[in-house]
């Protein structure tokens, strides 16, 4: 009897805790069948009336017909849309949670010179932004630390995990560098022109310094690493330890650079580096360099597509630099920028982008394949592919219209729940009952 | 003497010609010069209007169905008719719509579009402050926000007061001088702010009240307790003083000296300026209503209102409106708590709800801000155009006059290549007043209007405001000025490098 009231006691406890600890419902797993479906593949076309099996983490199979064993759980998106997930690849999202409370933000270390720093360490898988971006198909961002010079190394991750080992795509996918400014910041900038070019000069050899010395360490440790017999061994610097797969090309770096005139002095200097990897990041100016961009092969991350640089420029030129850029031959990403709360409109600036010159199908790619390709996953990412991860979404329209709504995301095969806190918000408020104290 | 013959005689709206003629029939010469000079009566500033008819587009009304195949005819200034296949008075321009949408231009109900300053942020209240003063008529904004469709804006004083500045309601008449720019029949409204802007200003900036949600509250009850009591006493002085003057003898009366800030708020309560109300959390939101059931003040906009969603019925009840953002929130601990379904739920309760910029930027696509009220919560295509069209004209008391394509109304219209609602739709002209001030056609590289003198100038200025605004994150370009203050120069650069960093 006693056994029985505390078996009883404790069901109900349990049951109590699962509907109380349990903020969202856990995502489904296993076999997904999605039939019926537009699927827009971005590498191989477009399939009307296609089946897209999921098995396990990945895409088992991509087609117009086949048949669906018993164990699949079928999905019949007849008049919807299939899109290989979102990337935005210059985010904050996981580094920030509220953008004016300081204690929330860990993008930013103290100090000019910060290799070492790894925004895969931060990431809150947490964050609130997270769902919010996820259930609208991002399905893979890059997170950005950003401070000082070099402010440490970006992540590319899977908008879904309990962890950041679950989450990292790419841990280690880009340092750093906010390229020295060599114009007036703004209004408030009193300096003189001279006092800028020679802040700018200053600025340039920290970093040259900065750079010849991680080359040196590099060869050094190398060298020892190569024959250790007889010699002593190097002490270890763990700035320098960040920079070595850096100076060698393995890891890219992401510089942010936007004005004209520091592209060219961007440009300027990668073309000095043998072996460097460089990704461009903002280029709000680079449809005014976008041959020179082109020539050095150098990929960018388009991040302020809605802004004006120059009050004197036409009103569309923002939202036709990403399409003047790809259109001289250089490979564009479209981002919405060093963000973390509205990752989420990352689709609508593509859309813009299309709109004003780059075309539907361009636009795509640079929020798809694009940034898989540069950051080196495109044989997980970027594509609906047999064998690639099912990071995908559907899609009742063109999810590059706001209108259209997201009513599926699929990230490393699981099919998320589509809930947030924007959407719980929805569910308790809309029809509120009125609570009347008497 | 701002006289402009050539404008008087040819084309000045009907309403200002029959004013004319009146004036004509009842004074002299001698006595219409001697108005000009002791007081420049409205007509002076009467605008440039136009006629034109827009034929065979797609006419989203908002007030009622869209229309296939139908013109619009515009004659001075106003809409004259609506219907199929109308004929073209002599002299009217023709634009031919077909396989396009026909819209009502616009309304932006927050913005700091083209302030030259934004807050007056030295005190607690300072009503007695107004925006009016405060335009820019050559800021090169007001053309991008034309291109996006924007005819009016609420051009707002900063949320760094509880009781702010007053605002300037304007149609973006982009050439025109800052006179030019007002709304001439626009009522008078002011700015209130509640939660952690004036906290910060005051309280945490200055040591003073409100450094918390309570102490809002109160300066807001003692302002209004003064200004009722202003008001009396003033009004007391006035008759006694008129008293004495007519009899000519006895005690002259205490003078009881103007007070232009509490003259403003006593208008407030009276209800001759409409608020509109800086607030973001439930509670602060519902505060508000208290005070305004408590002192009779109706017909009131809370701008933001990140969580007015929470109280949408008691919204819904008081009658008061909200203007949001489609989808901003995170940038500030207060709207952490927010949601973007925000406008559904509220439109779903039946609080009139527009969707608002407070952006340079976002302003040139409040299309789109509205469209994704569709995404979230199913709003209806003609209630989420509603938004940026009838309603915020409801909020700025200019309904009567703009917001929808209706025969009576001002000619204030956009054209669109597609449904405005779609990111691949781009706006083609925008009209005001039946004048064209934005066609893409005619579009050059550089629209500014001071290019000749000030190009670096300009130059700068863009390069500061362009990074207020990139990816959302400033949400207060209400709070604008005001750091500034209280800052060394030193903190001043950290402060903009802060700004620079964040959005390179």
């Amino acid at each position: 009897m006693k056994k029985a009231v505390l078996l009883t006691i404790s069901i109900i406890c349990m049951s109590a805790q699962l509907l109380f600890a349990q903020i969202t419902e856990k995502p489904g797993f296993g076999k997904f069948a999605i039939t019926n479906a537009t699927i827009h593949t971005v590498t191989n076309g477009t399939i009307e009336g296609g089946i897209v099996l999921i098995d396990d983490h990945a895409v088992s199979m991509v087609g117009e017909n086949a048949r669906i064993p018993n164990d699949y759980e079928i999905i019949d998106a007849s008049g919807k849309h299939v899109y290989p997930g979102f990337i935005d690849a210059n985010t904050r999202l996981g580094l920030e949670e509220v953008a004016s409370v300081s204690l929330t933000q860990d993008y930013a270390e103290v100090g000019d010179f910060n290799p070492h720093m790894n925004a895969f360490t931060a990431v809150n898988p947490n964050s609130v932004s997270i769902p919010v971006s996820r259930v609208n198909g991002i399905t893979n961002v890059v997170s950005i630390p950003s401070s000082g010079v070099i402010a440490g190394k970006a992540t590319l991750i899977d908008l879904w995990g309990y962890t950041p080992d679950d989450m990292a795509v790419q841990q280690s996918a880009g340092l750093h560098i906010e390229w020295p400014n060599a114009m007036k910041g703004g209004s408030w900038d009193d300096r003189s022109d001279e006092e800028v070019q020679k802040q700018y000069e200053e600025n340039l050899k920290e970093l040259n310094d900065f750079w010849k010395q991680a080359e040196f360490y590099n060869e050094m440790m190398r060298e020892y690493e190569l024959a250790p017999e007889g010699r002593s061994q190097p002490d270890k610097n763990i700035k320098m330890e960040a920079m070595r797969e850096v100076v060698t090309g393995d890891v890219p770096v992401i510089i942010s650079v936007n004005r004209e005139k520091n592209i060219k002095n961007a440009l300027e200097w990668v073309s000095g580096k043998e072996r460097i990897n460089a990704i461009f990041a903002g280029v709000s100016e680079g449809w005014r360099v976008a041959d020179e961009l082109a020539d050095a092969e150098i990929p960018v991350i388009a991040s302020s597509l809605y802004t004006i640089t120059r009050n004197y420029d036409n009103y569309q030129r923002p939202y036709q630099n990403a399409g003047q850029m790809a259109e001289a031959g250089v490979k564009v990403m479209i981002s919405t920028g060093g963000g973390v709360e509205n990752v989420r409109n990352v689709g609508f600036h593509a859309g813009y982008a299309a709109t004003y010159g780059m075309g539907k199908e361009e636009a795509l790619k640079a929020v798809t394949i694009n940034p898989a390709e540069v950051f080196g996953v495109d044989d997980q990412l970027g594509s609906i592919e047999e064998g690639k991860k099912a990071n995908l979404f559907i899609a009742d329209g063109d999810p590059f219209e706001p209108m259209t709504q997201i009513k599926h995301v699929f990230i490393n095969g699981y099919k998320i729940p589509m809930t947030s806190r924007h959407d719980q918000l929805y569910e308790e408020f809309l029809d509120r009952d009125a609570v009347v104290n008497e | 003497m701002n006289f402009k013959p050539n404008i008087l005689s040819q084309k000045m709206n009907r309403r200002d010609s029959n004013f004319l003629k009146t004036i004509k029939s009842v004074v002299s010469l001698f006595g219409l010069m001697i108005a000009f000079m002791v007081s420049q009566p409205d007509w002076v500033a009467a605008q440039e209007t136009g006629s034109v008819l827009i034929e065979n587009g797609t006419v989203i009304t908002i007030a009622g169905e869209n229309l296939a195949n139908t013109d619009v005819l515009v004659e001075d200034g106003i809409i004259t008719e609506i219907g199929e296949n109308l004929d073209v008075p002599r002299g009217v321009d023709r634009i031919d719509a077909t396989d396009k949408f026909v819209m009502p231009g616009i309304i932006d109900a927050h913005s700091h579009l083209n302030g030259v300053d934004v807050n007056e942020a030295t005190a607690p209240a300072t009503p007695q402050v107004t925006m009016k003063e405060s335009i820019d008529p050559n800021n090169v904004s007001i053309y991008a926000a034309l291109a996006g469709g924007i005819t009016s804006i609420n051009l707002m004083h900063g949320s760094a007061n509880v009781i702010g500045g007053r605002n300037a309601t304007l149609k973006l008449r982009y050439g025109q001088d800052q006179q030019g720019l007002i709304f001439e029949d626009a009522p008078q409204t002011v700015k209130f702010a509640l939660g952690e802007n004036p906290m910060r200003v005051h309280g945490e900036g200055s040591g003073i009240h409100p450094s918390t949600r309570m102490g809002v509250e109160m300066v807001i009850r003692e302002y209004f307790d003064a200004a009722i009591d202003y008001r009396r006493n003033r009004t007391e002085y006035l008759d006694a003083r008129e008293e004495y003057n007519q009899a000519g003898e006895g005690t002259p009366p205490i003078p009881v000296a103007k007070n232009l800030r509490l003259e403003v708020i006593a208008d407030i309560i009276d209800g001759n300026i409409l608020v509109h109300c800086h607030s973001y959390r439930a509670d602060e939101i519902l505060m508000l209503t208290r005070i305004f059931d408590d002192y009779g003040v109706e017909n009131y906009t809370f701008q933001h209102a990140n969580e007015a969603f929470k109280v949408a019925p008691e919204l819904a009840e008081q009658g008061a409106h909200a203007s949001v953002f489609a989808d901003w929130w995170a940038y500030k601990f207060e709207v952490y708590y927010s949601t973007a379904y925000n406008a559904s739920i509220l439109n779903e309760n039946g609080v009139v709800v527009s969707i608002n910029s407070d952006d340079d930027e976002l302003i040139r696509h409040l299309n789109h801000e509205a469209a994704k009220t569709i995404r979230y919560g199913n709003t209806s295509e003609n209630d989420a155009l509603r938004m940026i069209t009838l309603n915020p004209a409801i909020q700025l008391g200019i309904d009567e006059y703009v917001g929808s394509i209706e025969e009576g109304k001002h000619a204030d219209i956009t054209i669109w290549n597609g449904h405005p609602l779609s990111v691949y739709s781009v706006n083609e002209k925008t009209i005001i007043d039946g004048v064209v001030y934005f066609d893409r056609e005619n579009d050059a590289d550089d629209m500014r209007l001071d290019r000749a003198v000030s190009a670096t100038e300009n130059y700068k200025d863009t390069q500061s405001r362009a990074y207020q605004h990139s990816d959302g994150r400033d949400a207060d370009a209400c709070m604008q000025d005001v750091f500034i203050l209280f800052d060394s120069h030193e903190n001043r650069q950290a402060f903009h490098q802060e700004f620079h960093n964040h959005t390179k």
